[in-house]
């Protein structure tokens, strides 16, 4: 019994939310006595294979082909279908970000297999192995099994394990490089250089408070209200995605997995209720305090400090009372 | 061009939601609403046939409550609707969903397809790549633009922390949309008048039903999530509440 984690890598470096599925795969492979090998699919990845053959695996393979030097779809699924139908794991083990999301699920499929997205924890009862996953926007969480035969495919949300506690070898695993076969014709998509839309105006990553608005603040007129609580603490205002979208704060201010990923010594979340895109964004925030009208919305699940009201009610004695208090 | 989007009824975001019996499902009687994404998603094909012209044709798998959706969709201007009805549907996993899409429309030529990046109810965020892999298309996910080019289209791609991608691939191809791609808009009386003369075709799930596989997924339990925190509940009046949170941002948080 095998765990394969597919590492990932972009133009050419290893993406490090790689180590925290690795955290979480090593846990696993403890608990079942499965062993461990990883893989990283690119063109002259050897510096990133040998990276990963440091940490605790039984071994890395380094899946080349000149098609893999820019990712697209086609060739990794190309190139993975093949070497997993060889190698046979049980589970294989991705990050969920935005190029294995793009890929993955083909992946599964070309294999005639299931793929579980977005996990943010496992749990073993008796023999079998349940992957915990949030669902409905994060009021409940699912335990979820797989059916049928492996391979069994789970990509874990970023920040679901702790990337610096990745366990080191005792010695450098080895490396098998494997040339995959990847006709230049398999290729359909022509994928493009990666670019910046505009140069980001703030840096929210360097803002010690931030006052985020969600979708409680109701009307574009309200963000008023939270900019002045902002500017009482001394803060910069940002969003969640859906304000952005509408254009109520400009695209720069968005906080979430699309957006900017901070944590500031306090975040307060106005009318956020707490979605999955926008917690992997803010939860590492030294202190959250969240002002929401529902009590089950799942910001309360990460939250310091709660309060359960009308915002509309709640800032601008808030206000008042910060203005008294510095004076 | 011909689009086909795939669309969701999900329960309402604010919907307070209890558990059923089983424990591994939800309440049905609960108020729902189309999939936020699967909205950006018509929208952004009607805009499409507007420019290009062509048809738009929606498609749902649902009980019989999920026409509501179509329907919307129809007032909205798309051309025709397929529901793939019944109660099963609502929980087949990612892959069956996509397998009764393909079947449903085997005999149909569509350029493109659309799904929303990924559900409000399960965010597996798989049915349009699962879909493309099952039709033998090109896909790309989470797009932000779509503009014809030479012989196919040319996409823009959203990436994580503020990075897109532009990708060229050709027609057929799947594309899931992300939500803020356009501005969505209303339906208009008019559309919503005649909405009800556009045809809908319902489709059994026996029809599909050979085209199904068994679940590889199972719930095999839902429940409100742990804390990992506690969370200190601030009670009372505004002005109490105002009064305690300051003293905590003053004393403890100490960023005052």
């Amino acid at each position: 019994m095998k765990i394969l984690v597919i590492v990932e890598q972009r133009e050419g470096k290893l993406n490090r939310v790689s180590f925290e599925t690795l955290t979480g795969a090593q846990a696993i492979a403890r608990e079942t006595g499965w062993t461990l090998e990883a893989a990283v699919v690119g063109s002259g990845a050897g510096d990133i294979a040998k990276e990963v053959a440091g940490k605790k695996v039984a071994n890395v393979y380094d899946i080349e082909s000149p098609q893999l030097a820019a990712y697209t779809p086609d060739a990794f699924v190309a190139a993975l279908k093949p070497f997993i139908a060889d190698k046979k794991p049980t589970l294989v083990l991705m990050p969920h970000t935005y190029q294995v999301r793009d890929f993955a699920p083909k992946l599964a499929t070309a294999l005639g297999r299931a793929l579980v997205s977005d996990c943010t924890g496992y749990k073993k009862e008796g023999d079998k192995l349940l992957f915990v996953r949030q669902m409905f926007q994060g009021k409940f969480a699912a335990d979820v099994a797989f059916a049928g035969e492996p391979p069994y495919f789970a990509t874990f949300q970023t920040g679901a394990f702790r990337g610096d506690q990745v366990e080191a070898g005792a010695s450098a695993a080895p490396i098998e490089t494997v040339q995959a076969d990847v006709p230049a014709s398999a290729l359909r998509n022509k994928p493009g250089e990666v670019f910046k839309e505009a140069k980001q105006a703030v840096d929210l990553t360097q803002a010690e408070i931030i006052v985020a608005v969600g979708r409680g603040i109701k009307e574009e007129k309200n963000i008023a209200l939270a900019k002045q609580l902002a500017e009482a603490l001394g803060g910069e205002i940002a969003a969640s995605r859906p304000i952005c979208d509408a254009g109520w704060l400009p695209m720069d201010r968005q906080i979430g997995s699309s957006g900017q990923t901070v944590a500031p010594k306090l975040y307060v979340a106005l009318g956020i209720s707490g979605a999955i895109q926008h917690i992997v964004g803010m939860k590492g925030s030294r202190t959250i305090v969240a002002v929401n009208k529902d009590s089950e919305a799942p910001i309360f699940e990460v939250a310091d400090i709660g309060i359960v009201g009308n915002l509309f009610e709640v800032i601008p004695p808030l206000v008042e009372e910060i203005k008294k208090a510095k004076g | 061009m011909k689009i086909l989007v795939c669309m969701k009824q999900v329960p309402q975001k604010d919907a307070p939601l209890k558990l059923n019996e089983s424990g591994a499902w939800i309440r049905e009687d609960v108020s729902y609403e189309v999939n936020e994404p699967d909205a950006y998603a018509l929208e952004e094909a009607l805009r499409q046939k507007e420019k290009h012209g062509g048809e738009v044709v929606v498609i749902t798998a649902g009980p019989a409550r999920a026409q509501q959706v179509l329907r919307e969709a129809l007032a909205k201007g798309a051309d025709r609707a397929i529901h793939l009805e019944d109660p099963a549907f609502v929980t087949l996993d990612a892959a069956n969903i996509a397998r009764a899409f393909a079947a449903a429309i085997k005999d149909e030529q569509f350029d493109l397809v659309f799904t929303g990046l990924q559900s409000d109810d399960f965010g597996f965020a798989q049915t349009g790549v699962i879909l493309a892999e099952l039709l033998g298309w090109p896909h790309a996910t989470i797009i932000m633009q779509i503009e014809k080019s030479n012989g196919g289209i040319k996409v823009k791609r959203e990436l994580e922390a503020g990075y897109f991608q532009h990708v060229e691939m050709p027609l057929p191809a799947v594309l899931t949309i992300q939500s803020g791609i356009n501005k969505l808009r209303y339906a208009t009386l008019i559309g919503i008048k005649q909405a009800k003369n556009k045809p809908l075709r319902k489709v059994a799930l026996a029809e599909v039903q050979p085209n199904l596989v068994s679940n590889q997924l199972n719930i095999q339990r839902l429940y409100v999530p742990q804390k990992t925190k506690k969370t200190e509940m601030l009670a009372g009046s505004p002005a109490d509440v105002a009064r305690k949170l300051t003293e905590k941002l003053k004393n403890e948080v100490r960023v005052l």
